[in-house]
C-alpha cells in the first residue's frame, strides 16, 4: 500500500493546513546595531507579527522602529502614534497609569518608541509584539499596534499608522542609541 | 490509482513545511470543581513563547480573584518573586459609562504571591450567575532562559456582579524576577474552585 512516505511529492499543500500563522524568518542580535527585515513583507498575508524576545541593550535605552517603501535604503515613513504605559517600580514606587507625549509621534519620520528606557543588568531585557497589519496595501494607511513589557515593571501598549498609500516593504529595529545586545525577533506573516 | 485521500497517513510534516502554523496546542485541562489547575509538563526550551488561554473561567464562590503563580522546581512550590503592572477598563450593565484606572491592589512589588489575572478578591469574577465567567490569555516569553527574566502579558474580560454588574477589561504585565528556568504554572482563585471552564496552554516557535 502507497505511503505518504513513498510517494512522490508533488502536492502543494493550502496555506490553511497546520495553522494560520506562519514563521517566516527570525533574527538573533550579537551587539547588533539594528535588525532589519528587508524581505518577506509583501501581499502574501494580511497581517505581520514581529515577536521580540529578550531583547537585551547595549546601554540603557528605548527599543524602536520605523518602516521603509523602498526595500531598506531609507526608513523614514511619516507616522502618527500614540504611546501609554502601566508602570511599577520593583520597590512599589511609582505606580500608575500614563500617557507619554514624549513617546508618540504626530506626522513624524522619527523612530517610534516600543518599551521605556530598558536598563542594562545583565537579566534586563524586553518582550512583547508588533502587529502590522496589510502593509502591501496602496490605498490605506498602514496601522500598527504593539505591546511590550520591559523591566522595572512597564508595560507599554503603541498604537498609530504609516501614513503613506505607498507598500511597505521593510521594517528596522533598534535602540535609540547603543545596540541591540542580545535577542531574538521573529517575523510571522498571518493569513 | 492512489489518491491523498486513500493514503494511509504516516508522515510527520515538519514545522518548517511550507504552509505548516507555528501555533501548537501542547495540552488543555477542563476545570470541573477543580481547587486549581496546574500544568507540570510541556513547559521547557522547545517554545520561547507560551499562551495560556481561559475559556469561560467560572468560580464556584462569588468575586473571587483569578489568579497565577510561576515555579522552578516542576510545581512542588508555586512562589517565584514577581513585579508587575495592572490596569483595568470597565463599564456597567446597569448604568453604561466607564472608566480607566491603575488598580495598586492587583500589581506585585517583588512579591511571591499569586498575580491576580481578574481583579483583587471582593470584586473579583461573578459565580453568582451561571452565565458569569472570564475569558483571556496570557502571554509568557522564553521560559527556560537561564539569563533573563521571565516577561508576561495578559488581557482578560470578566463579569464582576457586586452591587451592579460591571464588564472589566484586565491588563496585565510583569515579569518573574528569576533567572532560574520556569517549568510549571498554577491556577486558581483566591477562594472557592474553578467550578468550570477550560485552559489551554500553546507553544509558539
Amino acid at each position: 500500500m502507497s505511503t505518504y512516505t513513498d510517494i512522490r511529492y508533488d502536492y502543494n499543500l493550502p496555506s490553511s493546513v497546520g495553522g494560520a500563522m506562519k514563521l517566516i524568518s527570525e533574527q538573533t542580535a550579537s551587539a547588533s546595531s539594528s535588525i532589519s527585515f528587508t524581505s518577506g513583507i509583501d501581499s502574501t498575508y494580511r497581517t505581520y507579527m514581529f515577536k521580540f524576545i529578550n531583547i537585551h541593550p547595549s546601554s540603557a535605552g528605548t527599543f524602536t522602529f520605523n518602516m521603509s517603501t523602498d526595500g531598506g535604503s531609507t526608513y523614514a515613513v511619516t507616522k502618527t502614534s500614540t504611546f501609554f504605559y502601566a508602570r511599577q517600580n520593583e520597590s512599589g514606587t511609582p505606580t500608575g497609569l500614563s500617557y507619554e507625549t514624549g513617546y508618540d509621534l504626530a506626522q513624524s519620520t522619527s523612530y517610534q518608541i516600543l518599551t521605556d528606557s530598558v536598563p542594562v543588568n545583565n537579566d534586563d531585557s524586553a518582550s512583547g509584539y508588533l502587529h502590522l497589519f496589510n502593509p502591501s496595501s496602496t490605498t490605506y494607511v498602514k496601522h500598527f499596534l504593539a505591546n511590550m513589557n520591559n523591566t522595572y515593571s512597564i508595560e507599554c501598549f503603541i498604537t498609530g499608522y504609516g501614513n503613506t498609500t505607498s507598500a511597505i516593504n521593510a521594517i528596522d529595529f533598534k535602540f535609540a542609541s547603543g545596540n541591540i545586545d542580545s535577542g531574538t525577533i521573529k517575523m510571522y506573516g498571518i493569513a | 490509482m492512489t489518491t491523498y485521500s486513500n493514503l494511509k497517513y504516516d508522515h510527520p510534516f515538519s514545522s518548517n513545511a511550507t504552509g505548516t502554523g507555528s501555533l501548537t496546542l501542547i495540552s488543555s485541562q477542563t476545570a470541573s470543581a477543580s481547587t486549581n489547575i496546574s500544568f507540570t509538563s510541556g513547559i521547557d526550551s522547545t517554545y520561547d513563547e507560551y499562551i495560556f488561554k481561559f475559556i469561560n473561567i467560572h468560580p464556584s464562590v462569588d468575586d473571587a480573584s483569578f489568579q497565577f503563580n510561576m515555579s522552578t522546581d516542576n510545581g512542588s512550590n508555586y512562589n517565584v518573586i514577581k513585579t508587575t503592572t495592572w490596569f483595568q477598563a470597565y463599564t456597567s450593565e446597569d448604568t453604561g459609562g466607564g472608566n480607566l484606572s491603575y488598580d495598586g491592589n492587583a500589581d506585585l512589588a517583588q512579591s511571591t504571591s499569586y498575580q491576580p489575572i481578574s481583579r483583587e478578591a471582593g470584586v473579583g469574577v461573578s459565580g453568582a450567575n451561571s452565565d458569569d465567567s472570564l475569558s483571556g490569555y496570557i502571554y509568557l516569553f522564553a521560559p527556560s532562559s537561564t539569563t533573563y527574566v521571565k516577561h508576561f502579558l495578559g488581557v482578560n474580560n470578566y463579569i464582576y456582579s457586586g452591587g451592579e454588574t460591571n464588564s472589566f477589561n484586565n491588563f496585565l504585565g510583569g515579569y518573574a524576577n528569576t533567572t532560574s528556568a520556569i517549568n510549571a504554572i498554577d491556577f486558581k482563585f483566591s477562594s472557592g474552585n474553578i467550578d468550570d471552564g477550560t485552559i489551554l496552554m500553546y507553544g509558539v516557535k
